[in-house]
Formats: C-alpha cells, sequence, structure tokens
C-alpha cells in the first residue's frame, strides 16, 4: 500500500544531455513523476536542463531550473521542505547528489528521507570493495582484480591470475589510457600510460573476460520482497565494448534456457541481498562454449538499459520503480499495457528487438572510432520486427547515416587484410564491416575467428547478404521480393539492387499487394488482450493497427539524439502532441529513438516505433489516412521527410513544401530576402573546386563554405586563404557528393538569434537571444543570453521587422527560427529555418508560454489573434536567462575541442535569475565550469587574437591568477608589463606544458587556435590534456570573457597593497 | 505446401519441416496450444504433458541455440506438432549435439514455420483452444473435420493420453536417502532430477499400477508427476490416489495437483486456453509473496469444490485467481498447478521440494 507519510517529493533529474548521460533519464523521470502526481503526491523537480518535458510545469508541482550542485539542492530542500527524495531517476548524477545530500547529513537535518532504494544498498552496489565481499558471500562469481599505483604491482598480479587482464584507470574523465593486455609487454606500456592518465596516480587491473557474451538483467523488486526480471538483452558485440557502445538484441537470443535461468536466479540473488526498492541493471559476463559467468557491474537505479528494456517490452519501468517507492508491492499494481493483469509478472515478447548505438563519428571524423570500454554514443535507435534480420536492418535505417541496408559503400575500397583487421578492432562501422566480408565470400569461421560475434548473429548478417546478392541476380520476381521485405530489406535498397527508383519499387509492390501489417507490443505474447496502442510493422498476416474514424494528425518525431539534433526536438515533438490532444484530435506519433518520452505509449494515442525513412512513414500513413502529417517539429530528420511525402501525395501541415524550399534552397531564399529588402552576407554557390575559386575572388576572404541540407554546421569551415579553400572543398565534395556547396563571406559580429510563430499573416516573436561568442561560434554552442545584452533598441525593432517580414514572405504556418549577424551595425540574415529550433525549449522554459503548443493551434488553422498572442516581440519579463552549451569531449579521445561554425557540443543547461551575472553564474556552474577556480592560467594566444588577448588576461592577473605562457604570448604579455612564467612548447621536444596540466600545477587554459585543423599542434595537445583533466579550457575570448566577468562580480580579488 | 486447419475452418499457410511427410495422403491432428516462453524449446517439446498437442511457440525466432541432447525432459515425444514463425539452424551456441530440424526428422514431429503465430496464438486466446491438423491442401483439412469431427485428444480415449506417456515398468533410481514412490503420468526428466537432490531412493510407477502395489514397496512419500489430457478421464488414477491420500506424505504437481483434487472430492474444469509460458504470476496465499512460475496447463482446480475436502488453497494465479496450490490442513499433503521445477523457466520455487522432503524426512 502507498506509504501516507509521502505527501510532497524531490526528484533530480540527470542534468545536461552528455555522452553516457542521455534523454533516457527524461524519459525516467518524467514518467515518474506523473506517477507520484496520479497518487496525489506533490512532486519537486529539479533540473539544470531546460530541453526536458520533465521540467515542464505540467509534469511537476514546482520546477527549478537551477544547477545541479549540492548547494542548490540544500537550498531547495529547505525552502521545500519535502518528505522524500527519490535518487534513482536521474541517472548517476541524482544518484551522486542524493549521495552527498545524505552524507553531509542536509537530509536528516531537513526531515527529507529518501525513497525506495536505500543509501546502504547503493553504496553496497556502487563501493567497488563492498560490492566484491557482497558478491563472495553470496558466492557470485566477480572477474579477480586489484588496484595498484605501480607497474611492478600490476605485473606481479596478472602474473598470478594469467593474461589476458583488462587495465582501467581510477578517475580520469575519458576513461583514457586503459586496455586490455594480452602480455607482460603490452601491460607494462599500458600500465605507465593509465598511471598517467589518471588523476589519483591508480589503475585497476581485472581477469580480462574479453570475448565473452555480454548480457544484461532488467530487475524490478518492492519492498516486500517481490522481485521480477523485466527483460534480459545480450550484446552482438562481445564484452570488451561497453553496452552503450554494443549493438543490443532483446530478448537473449543465443542463450538455453538453463543460461537464462541461471543468470536471472543470480540477478534476483543480487538484487535481493542489495535491498533493492526499484528498478535495478545487472551486467554479466557469460562464457560462450559453458555454463560460466561472471558479473561486470550492478546500477542500482534506472539506467540507459532500463529504457531501452521498458521500450523493447511496453513495460513502463520508471512508472512501477515509482510506485514501488511510495510503498506499493508489485502484486497491488495493475499492467498498464493490458489494464487487467498483474504488474507482477514478467513480459513475454513475440518478437525481436535491436538496439544500435548512433556514434558522432560523421561530426568528429578526426576522432579516434574504435569502440572499447567507454562509451562514445551520443544515442540510439530501436527496431522492432518479427526476426532479427529485420529488427537490425529497421534499425540501420534509423540511424540516418545513408545506409538503408548493411551496406556502406566506401568499404569497398579495403582490402581483405583491412577488412579482418576491423573485425579484430571493433568501431562504428563494425557490422558494415561484418557484412563485406561475407559478400566478399569470406567464411563464417575466418570472420567469427576475427570477431569473436556469436555465429547466430553473424548468419543473419550473411543472411542479408546472401539474399541482397540473390535480389541483385534475380529481378522483379514476387516470391524473392516477399522474402526480402520479410527480412527487413528496405524499398530503397531493394530498387538499388533492381536498378530501379524506389517510388517504381513501391509502386509495384502495392500492386501486387505485398504490403506489412501492424502488431503490438503487449508485454503478453498475445496472451491477454492489450489496450496499448504500441504498434510496429511486420510483412505477416493479421493486422492489429486498426484505425479510428477519429480526426487525426501524424507527428514525425526526430530519430536518434545526435550532435546538432538533440533532446531539444523530442520536446517539441511531446509539446505537439499534446496540444493535438487538448484539441481534440487523435495523434499518432512515429519515432525510432527508445530513450524518448515521445516514444512512451502514453505520449501520444498511438505509438508507431518504426524508423523514419520515405517508406516506413509511408506504410504508417497509407493505414491510418490522417488528414496531415506534421514535420516542423521532428528536426531536420522530419523537415527531410517533407518533401518526398508531398510528392507521394501524403498532406503536410504547416508550413508548404515550396515554402520550406525558398527558405533552405539558397537560390530561392535569396529572391525571398532582395524581395524584402534583407542583407544577408555576399555568397554564392559551386559544385566544383574551379566555380568555388571564381566564387571565392567574387566575395574576399575569408569566407564560409557548407554544403546545402545540412543541420548541426556539419562540414561547415572558415577559410582564411586559397589553399584552405582548395582542401576544404575537396573533403566536402568526397563527404557529400552532389551537393551544392555554399560559400558565403565570413562576417564578424555579434550573432543573434530568433524563434517566431507565424499564421502566415501575423507573426509573433517570444524572444531574441542575443550569443556571448560573435558569430563564427556555432550557434549551438554559444553561449546565449535572454533578454539580448547589448542590442540596441533600433536593431531590435529591425530585427522584428525583418523576422516578420521573412515569415511572412516565406508564408510560415507554424514555428520559424533566424539566425542574424550584427556586424558594423547592419542586421545581416545568416540563416533561416523553417520550423522549430534547439532553442525552443529554452525559450519555452523562460516566458513560461509553450511556443510549441501555439504553433500547433495555428497548424490545425488558428490565428494568432484567435490565441491571444502580442504580434511582433513578446515584452520581456523581469528575469534573464542564459543558455550554456555542454561537450563530451572527454570522451571523445582525438577530437578537436575549440568551437567553430561546426556543433560539437551534445547538451545544454539554463540559467535564470534577476541580473545578467547571476543567470550567467548560474549557467555556467551547472554546465560544469569550475566557478571557484584560482591558480595558474595557460595563455597560448593565435597572433590575431593577441591584441584582444591582453586586456582579458589582464583581468586573470587583477582575480590573483598566477600567468604561464608560451614563447610568443609570453613576449606580447609581458611587453605590455604583465607578469608570466614561459613555458617550453612541445614541439621543442619538452612535455612541460601537458605534464603542467595534469599534475594540476594548471588550472584553466586559454587557448585559441589559428585555423588550420593541425593535431599534431601543440595547441592541440594542450586542449586535449586540459578537457581530459576537466579543467576550464577556452578556446574562444568571449567564452572566457565571459567567465571572468562572472568571477570578478562574485570573487573577491586578491589586491595588495601598492 | 503445408497448411494448419483449424476445426473452425481458420487457415494458416506455411512450410512444413521436420517429419512433414511426403506422401500427400497423410494429415496430423492435435490440440492447439500456445506457449509464451522465450527460452527453452528444447524442454518443452520434450515436455509430455504436450501429448497430443500442436504446440506454438510465440517467440518467433526457435532453435536459435541448437538441440543439446541431455536437456531433454522425457526420451519418448508424444507431442503432435511444433508451429513457429522462423526456424533458426542452431548456429548460437557452439557445443549443440543437433539442430532443432534434425531433432524433429528424427523423432517424426510434424513441423510448419512462416506462419503469423501471433495471429494463431490471438486467435486461440479469442476463441479457446482448437484443436487444429496439419495437411497439405486446405481442402484436406477441411475434409479431415468432416470426417473426425470429435477433438482429436478425445479421439484416442481408449488410451488416455497418460497411459501413453507414463513409464511402461517400474523401475528404481538407486539412492542412500528415504525411499519414495513417484506415480508417473508423464513426469519431466527434471522433477525425478529435483527428487534426487536429497539422495531419495525412488521407485517410478506405471500410471496403471494400483494403490496396494505402490504401498507394497513401504515408500515414505509419494509423487504424483505432471502428465497430459483431461485430469477428469482418468477415473481408476483418481481411485488409487484416493487409497494412498491419507496414509502417506503426498506432493503434486500439475496434473498430479488435479488428481490429487479429484480425488479428495473436488473437481476440475477446462480453462479457456490454458496457461503456457515462464510468467504466470503466482501468489502465497499465506505471506502475500509473489514468484514467476512456469506452467503449462489447460484445467484447472475448481475452488469452491475444494469446500470440504481437506484441502486448502494455498496459492492463486495472480491474473486471473485460479488456484495454483492447496495443502491439506491435517496431513502432510500439498500440490501445485505450475512447475516448481521450471525447465523451462523459472525455478524459483524449488523450496517446494525441500518442503516435501521435510515431510519424509529426508
Ligand atoms: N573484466 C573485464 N574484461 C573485459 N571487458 C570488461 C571487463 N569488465 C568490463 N568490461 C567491458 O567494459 C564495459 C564497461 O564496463 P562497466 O563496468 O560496465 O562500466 P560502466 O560503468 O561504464 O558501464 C563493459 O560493458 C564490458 O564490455
Ligand atoms: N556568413 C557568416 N558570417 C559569420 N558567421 C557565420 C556566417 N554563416 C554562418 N556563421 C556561423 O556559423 C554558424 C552555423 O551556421 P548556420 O548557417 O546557422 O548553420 P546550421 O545550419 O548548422 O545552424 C552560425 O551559428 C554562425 O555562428
Ligand atoms: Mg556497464
Ligand atoms: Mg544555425
Amino acid at each position: 500500500m502507498k506509504n501516507m507519510k509521502w505527501n510532497k517529493v524531490l526528484v533530480i533529474g540527470s542534468g545536461p544531455i552528455v555522452i553516457g548521460q542521455a534523454a533516457e533519464f527524461d524519459y525516467a523521470g518524467t514518467q515518474a513523476c506523473r506517477a507520484l502526481r496520479e497518487e496525489g503526491v506533490e512532486v519537486v523537480l529539479v533540473n539544470s536542463n531546460p530541453a526536458t518535458i520533465m521540467t515542464d510545469r505540467e509534469v511537476a508541482d514546482r520546477v527549478y531550473i537551477e544547477p545541479l550542485t549540492v548547494e542548490f539542492l540544500e537550498r531547495i530542500i529547505e525552502r521545500e521542505r519535502p518528505d522524500g527524495l527519490i535518487p534513482t531517476m536521474g541517472g548517476q548524477t541524482g544518484l551522486n547528489l542524493a549521495f552527498q545530500l545524505a552524507e553531509r547529513g542536509i537530509l536528516e537535518r531537513c526531515g527529507v528521507q529518501l525513497m525506495g532504494t536505500s543509501l546502504e544498498s547503493i553504496t553496497k552496489a556502487e563501493d567497488r570493495e563492498h560490492f566484491r565481499s557482497l558478491m563472495n558471500f553470496l558466492g557470485e562469481p566477480v572477474p579477480p582484480s586489484v588496484i595498484v599505483s605501480e607497474v611492478g604491482e600490476a605485473l606481479e598480479f596478472a602474473e598470478g591470475i594469467g593474461y589476458p587482464v583488462i587495465v582501467r584507470p581510477a578517475y580520469t574523465l575519458g576513461g583514457t589510457g586503459g586496455g586490455i593486455a594480452q602480455d607482460r609487454e603490452s601491460l607494462q606500456e599500458i600500465c605507465k600510460s593509465g598511471l598517467q592518465a589518471s588523476l589519483i596516480g591508480q589503475i585497476l587491473v581485472e581477469k580480462s573476460v574479453a570475448g565473452w557474451k555480454e548480457i544484461e538483467y532488467e530487475v524490478l523488486r518492492d519492498g516486500a520482497g517481490n522481485c521480477i526480471t523485466i527483460c534480459n538483452m545480450e550484446n552482438m558485440d562481445p564484452v570488451g565494448v561497453h553496452t552503450g557502445d554494443s549493438i543490443v538484441v532483446a530478448p537473449c537470443q543465443t542463450l538455453t534456457d538453463r543460461e537464462v535461468q541461471a543468470l536471472r536466479t543470480s540477478s534476483r540473488r543480487i538484487v535481493e541481498a542489495l535491498g533493492i526498492e526499484g528498478g535495478c541493471n545487472v551486467q554479466y559476463a557469460l562464457h560462450p562454449e559453458r555454463l560460466e559467468y561472471v558479473v561486470i557491474e550492478v546500477n542500482p537505479r534506472l539506467s540507459r538499459s532500463s529504457a531501452l528494456a521498458s521500450k523493447a517490452t511496453g513495460y513502463p519501468i520508471a512508472k512501477v520503480a515509482a510506485k514501488i517507492a511510495l510503498g506499493y508491492t508489485l502484486p497491488e499494481l495493475t499492467n498498464a499495457v493490458t489494464g487487467k493483469t498483474s504488474a507482477c509478472f514478467e513480459p513475454a515478447l513475440d518478437y525481436v528487438v535491436v538496439k544500435i548505438p548512433r556514434w558522432p563519428f560523421d561530426k568528429f571524423s578526426d576522432a579516434d572510432r574504435r569502440l572499447g570500454t567507454q562509451m562514445k554514443a551520443t544515442g540510439e535507435v530501436m527496431g522492432l520486427g518479427r526476426n532479427l534480420e529485420t529488427a537490425l536492418q529497421k534499425a540501420v535505417r534509423s540511424l540516418e547515416i545513408k545506409a538503408y541496408g548493411l551496406l556502406l559503400p566506401e568499404l569497398g575500397d579495403l582490402s581483405d587484410e583491412e577488412i579482418i583487421k576491423r573485425c579484430q578492432k571493433p568501431d562504428d562501422q563494425l557490422l558494415f564491416i561484418l557484412a563485406e566480408g561475407f559478400r566478399r565470400g569470406f567464411s563464417l569461421e575466418r570472420i567469427q575467428k576475427a570477431s569473436r560475434w556469436n555465429p547466430y548473429f553473424l548468419l543473419a548478417i550473411r543472411r542479408i547478404v546472401k539474399l541482397s546478392n540473390e535480389l541483385q541476380t534475380t529481378t522483379w520476381q514476387d516470391d524473392l521480393l516477399l522474402k526480402a521485405k520479410r527480412m527487413g530489406f528496405a524499398d530503397r535498397e531493394i530498387a538499388r539492387l533492381w536498378e530501379t527508383t524506389e517510388k517504381e519499387l513501391y509502386d509495384y509492390r502495392e500492386n501486387k499487394g505485398i504490403r506489412p501489417v501492424f502488431k503490438m507490443v503487449d508485454t503478453c505474447a498475445g496472451e491477454f488482450e492489450a489496450l496499448t496502442p504500441y504498434f510496429y510493422s511486420s510483412y505477416d498476416q493479421e493486422n492489429e493497427g486498426i484505425p479510428s474514424p477519429k480526426r487525426k494528425v501524424v507527428v514525425l518525431g526526430s530519430g536518434p539524439i545526435r550532435i546538432g539534433q538533440g533532446i531539444e526536438f523530442d520536446y517539441c515533438s511531446v509539446h505537439s502532441v499534446l496540444a493535438l490532444k487538448k484539441a481534440g484530435v487523435e495523434t499518432i506519433i512515429i519515432n525510432n529513438n527508445p530513450e524518448t518520452v515521445s516514444t512512451d505509449f502514453d505520449t501520444a494515442d498511438r505509438l508507431y516505433f518504426e524508423p523514419l525513412t520515405l517508406e516506413d512513414v509511408s506504410a504508417v500513413l497509407d493505414l491510418e489516412q490522417p488528414e496531415g502529417v506534421i514535420v516542423q517539429f521532428g528536426g531536420q530528420t522530419a523537415i527531410g521527410l517533407a518533401k518526398p511525402l508531398a510528392e507521394r501525395g501524403y498532406k503536410i501541415l504547416g508550413t508548404s513544401i515550396e515554402d520550406i524550399d525558398r527558405a533552405e534552397e539558397r537560390g530561392l531564399f535569396d529572391v525571398v530576402l532582395n524581395a524584402i529588402g534583407a542583407k544577408r552576407p555576399k555568397g554564392g554557390q559551386a559544385s566544383s573546386l574551379e566555380e568555388a575559386r571564381a566564387v571565392a575572388l567574387q566575395i574576399g576572404y575569408p569566407l564560409m563554405i557548407r554544403p546545402s541540407f545540412v543541420l548541426g554546421g556539419r562540414a561547415m569551415e572558415i577559410v582564411y586563404d586559397p589553399a584552405e579553400l582548395e582542401n576544404v572543398v575537396n573533403r566536402a565534395m568526397a563527404d557529400f557528393p552532389g551537393q551544392e556547396l555554399w560559400m558565403d563571406q565570413y562576417l564578424v559580429g555579434t550573432e543573434v538569434e530568433v524563434d517566431a510563430i507565424s499564421d502566415g499573416e501575423n507573426v509573433s516573436i517570444p524572444g531574441i537571444m542575443e550569443h556571448l561568442e560573435r558569430a563564427g561560434v556555432h550557434s549551438g554552442d554559444s553561449i546565449a543570453v535572454y533578454p539580448p545584452l547589448t542590442l540596441p533598441e533600433p536593431l531590435k525593432e529591425r530585427i522584428t521587422i525583418l523576422t516578420t517580414e521573412i515569415a511572412r514572405a516565406l508564408n510560415v504556418l507554424g514555428l520559424l527560427n533566424i539566425q542574424y549577424v550584427i556586424h558594423q551595425g547592419e542586421v545581416y540574415v545568416i540563416e533561416v529555418n523553417p520550423r522549430s529550433s534547439r532553442t525552443v525549449p529554452f525559450i519555452s522554459k523562460v516566458t513560461g508560454l509553450s511556443i510549441v503548443d501555439y504553433a500547433t493551434e495555428v497548424i490545425l488553422g488558428k490565428s494568432l489573434l484567435e490565441l491571444n498572442l502580442p504580434l511582433g516581440l513578446w515584452t520581456v519579463p523581469e528575469r534573464v536567462a542564459v543558455k550554456v552549451p555542454v561537450f563530451s569531449f572527454s570522451k571523445l579521445h582525438q577530437v578537436e575541442p575549440s568551437l567553430g561554425p561546426e556543433m560539437k557540443s551534445t547538451g545544454e543547461v539554463m540559467g535564470v535569475d534577476r541580473t545578467y551575472e547571476k543567470a550567467l553564474y548560474k549557467a555556467l556552474l551547472a554546465g560544469g565550469f569550475n566557478m571557484s577556480a584560482h591558480g595558474s592560467l595557460l595563455v597560448t594566444l593565435a597572433d590575431r587574437d593577441k591584441q584582444e588577448g591582453l586586456s582579458l588576461v589582464k583581468k586573470f592577473v587583477d582575480l590573483g591568477f598566477r600567468i604561464l605562457a608560451t614563447e610568443g604570448t609570453a613576449k606580447a604579455l609581458r611587453e605590455e608589463g604583465i607578469e608570466v612564467i614561459p613555458v617550453e612548447k612541445l614541439h621543442q621536444g619538452s612535455t612541460e606544458i601537458t605534464d603542467a596540466i595534469r599534475q594540476g600545477v594548471i588550472q584553466c587554459v586559454l587557448n585559441t587556435t589559428t585555423h588550420n585543423k593541425k593535431q599534431a599542434s601543440d595547441g592541440f595537445a594542450i586542449r586535449r590534456t586540459a578537457v581530459e583533466q576537466g579543467i576550464p579550457c577556452f578556446t574562444s575570448l568571449d567564452t572566457a570573457s565571459a567567465w571572468v566577468h562572472v568571477l570578478m562580480s562574485f570573487l573577491p580579488s586578491l589586491m595588495p597593497l601598492s | 505446401m503445408a497448411f494448419l486447419v483449424l476445426q473452425d475452418g481458420t487457415m494458416f499457410e506455411g512450410e512444413g519441416f521436420g517429419a512433414w511427410p511426403e506422401d500427400f495422403e497423410k494429415t496430423q491432428a492435435g490440440e492447439v496450444v500456445f506457449n509464451t516462453s522465450m527460452s527453452g524449446y528444447q524442454e518443452m517439446i520434450t515436455d509430455l504433458s504436450y501429448s497430443g498437442q500442436i504446440l506454438v511457440l510465440t517467440h518467433p525466432q526457435i532453435g536459435n541455440y541448437g538441440w543439446h541432447d541431455e536437456e531433454n525432459e522425457a526420451d519418448k515425444i508424444l507431442l503432435r506438432g511444433l508451429v513457429v514463425r522462423e526456424l533458426s539452424q542452431g548456429e548460437g551456441s557452439e557445443h549443440g549435439d543437433r539442430s532443432l530440424e534434425e531433432f524433429c526428422k528424427v523423432q517424426r514431429i510434424w513441423g510448419l514455420k512462416g506462419i503469423d503465430t501471433r495471429a494463431l496464438t490471438r486467435h486461440i486466446r479469442k476463441e479457446g483452444t482448437l484443436p487444429g491438423v496439419f495437411a497439405h491442401t486446405y481442402q484436406q483439412g477441411m475434409k479431415y473435420w468432416e470426417e473426425n469431427p470429435q477433438n482429436p485428444m478425445d479421439m484416442e480415449k481408449t488410451k488416455h493420453w497418460v497411459y501413453k506417456a507414463t513409464v511402461q515398468e517400474s523401475y528404481e533410481i538407486p539412492g542412500s536417502g528415504p525411499y519414495v514412490a513417484v506415480l508417473d503420468c508423464g513426469a519431466k526428466r527434471n522433477i525425478l532430477r529435483s527428487l534426487q537432490q536429497r539422495g531419495l531412493r525412488i521407485r517410478v510407477f506405471p500410471a496403471w499400477s494400483s494403490a496396494e502395489e505402490i504401498l507394497a514397496s513401504s515408500p515414505k512419500g509419494i509423487f504424483l508427476s505432471n502428465g497430459p489430457g483431461d485430469p477428469s478421464d482418468l477415473p481408476d488414477l483418481v481411485k488409487t490416489v484416493q487409497i494412498l491420500l491419507p496414509k502417506l506424505p503426498m506432493m503434486g504437481i500439475c496434473l498430479g495437483h488435479q488428481i490429487l483434487a479429484l480425488a479428495a472430492g473436488g473437481k476440475t474444469y477446462k480453462l479457456p486456453f490454458g496457461h503456457r509460458g515462464g510468467n504466470h504470476p503466482v501468489q502465497d496465499l499465506r505471506t502475500g509473496k509473489t514468484t514467476m512460475t512456469a506452467q503449462n496447463h489447460g484445467y484447472a482446480v475448481e475452488a469452491d469444490s475444494l469446500a470440504s475436502t481437506g484441502f486448502e488453497v494455498i496459492y492463486k494465479n495472480l491474473n486471473d485467481g485460479t488456484v495454483e496450490g492447496m495443502e491439506h490442513t491435517q496431513y502432510p499433503i500439498f500440490s501445485v498447478q505450475y512447475h516448481p521445477e521450471g525447465a523451462p523457466g523459472p525455478d524459483e520455487n524449488m523450496e517446494l521440494f525441500e518442503r516435501f522432503f521435510a515431510a519424509i524426512g529426508a
């Protein structure tokens, strides 16, 4: 029963999206908050991430968008005096915070009790020593390991237990310096680098079980001891690749029942012994040939895997975990999916689920793409099918990496040896490498030996390759076509093999009546009648997705979380659905991302968990026959589908295709701007190097180059001279063949951004955001301030007028986003996005009005006047909000951390307060900046920044910083009378600088780059070392100025008597 | 071409495998039931409780980890057919003895693959368990039902499935512990293995053995096994158990549980589509604690009918409230409808055997 003592409960979110902690916690937290409120509990929510549904005022009773630090939480607790705190919904961040709050006695002092899993349980699971002794006590095997601080100790240990061993440095932020050692020699080497990388000079050496099967169990237990496993999952990649970077199948496919039960029993014993009350994840390594296993890890909280398990099975883990925290037992709860049977049961799946991670290497071409024990993916997709091949192929085409089958053409150039080598050393393309191997006729044994993948999975890949070979030789054959569709082949892939168009294939297929049906995810494999409208497609007999006769609209989601298209778009899709529901329209969502709120089965009236491709979306539309499709909230993924869908005759709601084109196609767009007298940087288009050179001559240097139709400033570069131009153009042509290149004059100036709602006639502008970094740093990577900080009134007016006119000229119905640069007092248009943008949640949170809801109503036919929205620029509330981007550089080796026109951040935080300084302080703090830094600053300035940098460095001096600088910079600073300690450059053969950073001698780095990407350069090494050690590393003078400005306002300075 | 034609005329077209014959004259009928376990096809296929039935596995990929002979639940196969969405060749586990398909061939099991098993499952769920026939054409299937309108399970009433499933001659499993008699109706091997844990000496009796014969061997306790078919069609067996009833400690599983209820004067009835799977929540009414159980039964004990039998319901199914177990208020006699020994499925109720061991002093 519900314990009556919980009247008010605090829920902690997980903060900004970073690699390893993404949208899954918005999903879990939102579901938990709803479950609590359903029980009449008052919910107080804290999260620093504005781009979340959980921070909506409809989700919690009181929402604090504040930094996730102990100090802020203490103040919130003191003020709100909740009865309880649920620590397990906000990932590792939430768990750590709850832990600190308890440890410091804050919870006790304020009378707050931890709900669900207790602190002792968490400690037992998280603390290495506690955990080991508990496992020993239970007789549950763990791999033997030691923590050592000397190479010798490591060797001794390894010699004792035998090779291979795995080395994992303690307390590094990037998992740098680890690896698997096969012998004495390699262990020596790995230990040395590991010890160097560790902040505390310690490494963990553990018996390696690489190559075993990696298996996960998701367990739920209540306070009365009822304990169930929701789902087991099998990694296709054997142990050695982080589960977050593994292709995962659910349920386990290659385990005998004996193995399944042995691990199930083990996981329940562990969860029981830990005394978990809520969700828990247990990871195992299972020997591929005999029933022998070791426990790898236990996460005593909701996790990425629990989100996946929820979506894979339909079982709402977070909701039930929240109810358990309130005191309910599992048998007291009902299975929300059937509405009748008990929640105390284990889901049975009658389909196969495949999750594939989405990696950021398309954006970071220089990154080390190899996969290991450190997660690198930013997001993931899930495919559901009635066989492994279908689930796998659906997931592949959901990735949006231009692969519609198991083929990446560029791999065709690799030699056979290279293929085998890459099977041995997995990277993000492994799946395609394996397929390429089979395409070349490699034997199963050969590929299996190299990759150590289970033959069952390899054979599925081989079946796909074989069938595609068959399709190539036998064309227009109906049985074969049906067979291919049943194996999950995309129309587009079959069309490629049959040398026809996707459209022709689709028509042919329709003609023959070869169409998918839709099956329900019902948690019980059809045993009970289910109510959940959660569907996936299958080439099968019976269709269960029976459309309703109601008025309905489809909203397209935004697919996997990736750099440039993050959780913000899921926020927008969900809001559009909510607004449609409010308007009495039946809502249908299509999306493929298991981490999100949009794919929770009770968000929309109907959920189709399908790839966001023309074919898969068409199939849903053919079945549902909705009034139309809304594409403007699902980021570039959804917008990109608008035109092809319209060409097939489906109705796009909101801004028309023609108008979307007019905004996105440069030539058409110029006509629009000219007509209203708006300026834009001089520019031109080129589709060859010669053309590019000609355009450059015309517009002059510096200039910016980018391919059209790409989100996130991908492949966008600032070019300073003809040599760079040649480089950049050649690379872009190779990466984006057939695409036009846009070339623009690079204008230095302040960048501002506007989101607006338009009904085609009138325009309402919720706000203007000013970027702290000058144009040239991608808007997604800039610190944005609302309301604008320095923008004079006339310019605001000009921007309002321009925005209104552009919206009108483009007949925008719904949202649009415009970026401007103020260059020498003039407003220039950089870009117009005829859709919802990354900043929409931010501006919604500051203004307190959900912009997407209004836009959705406009799309349904309401006018702004009917909605009572102010026309033109809204009046500004009495507060300042600052958005700070958050990066995951420490996890991505070899990636250049300096800011530029290509977006690199993975998430964002918001700070709101009465003054700019306070808001900025909070946002920076929430973004992970050290706001009480003092000590030494290392400065290296590019020549063109030297002049401007001097005054900035002086401020650091005033704050009491000691200044270290490389030769040239030191000289320039000394000339200005600044006391500097010179340090030797790396290429002079010294590692003085990087060592100093590692040893904690340097607290902060200011390093601006020259614009050639020379990785070997000193600057790169300095920046990488800094981000890996987690100290502030400024690559833009503007960001550093902002930080110093805040420190100067809040930190007392050091002032010796003169 | 291969068809499954249900008695109500519903048909599914797929591909035959296993013992599907070349001979176009042949058909094979059985009662169609589904099981929702996601692993353990091998244990299910060799479970004699499926005698006379056509088993539909709801998990869509079957055969993934091959066939491991030592995990068979019985040597003889009385399953009438197997229906899967997709048949794998058994490459997942590198140490299998053979593939599922090969096993089906050798053991003469008719297999049907490539059909929409979910549609079939939903049909059974809505309409209740139905007889079905494997046929080479739809017409052939329909003709079969015209000529054989009765349920194929009942057709062989002359000899109940239990008498085919049981051992033909009694045999002993040596052990140093107390001696227990197992009345075999088609016992799963894992039940016998579970009884052996404490070194019990076990004698397995054919289902037609008389109470006198069993008592003459002076057992310390009696175990009633699982088995196929309708318990109310087994009057002789019920009578035997009636005689044994108050005399010795007893434990029953599945059909054994139903027989025990009938022997005590209770009643059984047919469930609409049975319980078959590894995820059935069973609540212990004494503690409120709920466990996951493996189940495989088409009949159940009527709760009200136990009123004056001396038995009390101690376990119930959390989904539909059906009786999952009972114990005698006076004697050390108890039984469960589910399978505490798992295989396949959760084995978290193994301690039930401990209770039995305690009752016989093992
Ligand atoms: N002893 C080991 N030998 C080989 N690989 C291992 C071992 N322990 C862990 N790994 C690999 O490292 C990955 C990450 O380890 P884990 O302890 O789960 O860390 P995290 O907290 O990042 O999830 C695992 O998913 C597994 O693939
Ligand atoms: N002509 C220009 N002059 C100066 N900066 C520019 C110019 N064009 C683009 N930028 C910078 O590059 C960033 C990314 O360009 P944008 O066109 O907005 O691409 P995306 O489609 O990735 O948002 C902008 O935020 C801005 O800082
Ligand atoms: Mg892990
Ligand atoms: Mg932009």
